[in-house]
């Protein structure tokens, strides 16, 4: 019961970004398009895992004066693997991403869960909240990609759905990002009745 | 002159056109949690303005003299000149601004108490937003010379401290309004955010 708590709770009760606010600058800077998106989470999941995993297993031998620093390299020395590997296989779609995929290291969502959850609880748990969060994650991603491609472009992973007259220039700029998770933001919120101070 | 045009030019576009927060998205988390408070908002623009100042040329040296493919030639050693090291870029360039962030820090605690003062909290929250390890990303993707770096970390932090102050400014105006329950807090911000995003877009096409 426990366990399916961890890992249903960050889906939408504890949204990371909605709730959390934790990660939003590549939930606003990769949503382009649905397929980046996708991209984005892939590797999101792949790092928050795998960190939750570390930092749990070595939560008995981290000094908390130093924490954040190991945390730190245990998260970037995972990006560069990403990197390296989108570079090498995906080259097309991670060349726009390129620095977001090197933000993921400062990505509050990865510290945020390493420091708050990993450092306290075993490692089956860890792993299962990263996979959570990073679940939770995409599907706002994925949401607010799928707006703005729909909106802006008139596609779904490039194929057209709406006629090109009604596409919107500004859902592809910086304001259409934020006005969209905005909006989700407001949906989620009412649906789980969270009102903040 | 006309190098400082250039420089000029580079800091418009840094600080308007291309603002790091609205049109990069970089620097959200500190953005939304700061903007609260119209103090606090100046004191973490000051910060970001001053590591800014400092990693991102930093970054530069290190990347050109130690990283970059062959980069390593000047050691004079020959087996040296065609190691690449690029792919340590995001490892070094975090490890250097953890570490600047906490020597400076120490720095300015023991030489500058009113500084360390008005900076003090935030300094170690900077290692950790977006903005400081995104404008020596950009740096490097955009293949800047030094001066050029130094210029462009500064105005990154200048166009930071811009947008923060006027969101912090417009939520305080905003207590007094009357939003409907779910959009509280961070979805009127975001919306907000969207908005003065917006207003930065009629900076495009400025040329110096």
């Amino acid at each position: 019961m426990k366990n399916k708590k961890t890992f249903i709770d960050p889906l939408v009760d504890n949204n990371p970004i909605t709730r959390q606010v934790l990660g939003i600058c590549s939930a606003l800077a990769v949503t382009v398009k649905v397929e980046q998106a996708l991209v984005m989470t892939f590797a999101l999941t792949f790092v928050l895992v795998m960190s939750n995993v570390s930092v749990s297993l070595l939560r008995k031998y981290i000094p908390s004066s130093i924490r954040i620093i190991v945390q730190l390299t245990i998260i970037s020395t995972l990006v560069t693997l990403i990197d390296q590997f989108l570079k090498a296989y995906m080259y097309d779609i991670s060349k726009p991403m390129s620095v977001f995929i090197a933000l993921i290291i400062t990505n509050c969502i990865v510290m945020g869960r390493a420091d708050a959850y990993a450092m306290q609880n075993n490692v089956k748990d860890s792993f299962l909240d990263g996979f959570g969060n990073a679940l939770g994650y995409g599907i706002i991603l994925v949401l607010v990609a799928f707006f703005r491609e729909l909106l802006g472009f008139g596609t779904i992973f490039d194929i057209k759905i709406l006629p090109d007259f009604l596409n919107n220039g500004l859902m592809l700029l910086a304001p259409g990002a934020f006005i969209i998770l905005g909006l989700i933001i407001w949906a989620q919120r009412s649906i789980t009745n969270f009102v903040e101070e | 002159m006309d190098l400082l045009v250039h420089y000029l030019s580079l800091a418009t576009k840094a600080i308007f056109i291309e603002n790091i927060l609205l049109a990069y998205f970089l620097g959200m988390c500190s953005f939304l949690a700061i903007s609260k408070n119209v103090e606090a908002s100046m004191g973490i623009g000051k910060a970001v303005i001053f590591v800014n100042g400092i990693t991102v040329p930093l970054n530069w040296v290190i990347k050109t003299y130690l990283l970059d493919d062959g980069a390593l030639s000047w050691t004079g050693i020959e087996s040296l000149a065609s190691v690449d090291l690029s792919f340590l870029t995001f490892i070094c360039f975090i490890a250097t601004i953890a570490a600047l962030v906490q020597f400076v820090e120490m720095f300015i605690d023991k030489f500058s108490p009113s500084l360390y003062n008005s900076l003090g909290i935030f300094l170690p929250l900077i290692t950790v937003n977006c903005s400081i390890l995104g404008a020596s990303v950009f740096m490097d993707e955009r293949g800047y010379t030094l001066g050029e770096s130094a210029v462009f970390g500064v105005s990154a932090g200048v166009g930071f401290y811009l947008a923060i102050v006027c969101m912090a400014a417009i939520r305080f105006k905003l207590r007094y309004s009357n939003i409907p329950d779910g959009l509280k807090g961070l979805g009127i911000t975001m919306i907000l955010t969207g908005l003065l995003s917006m207003a930065y877009l009629s900076f495009s096409g400025i040329q110096l």
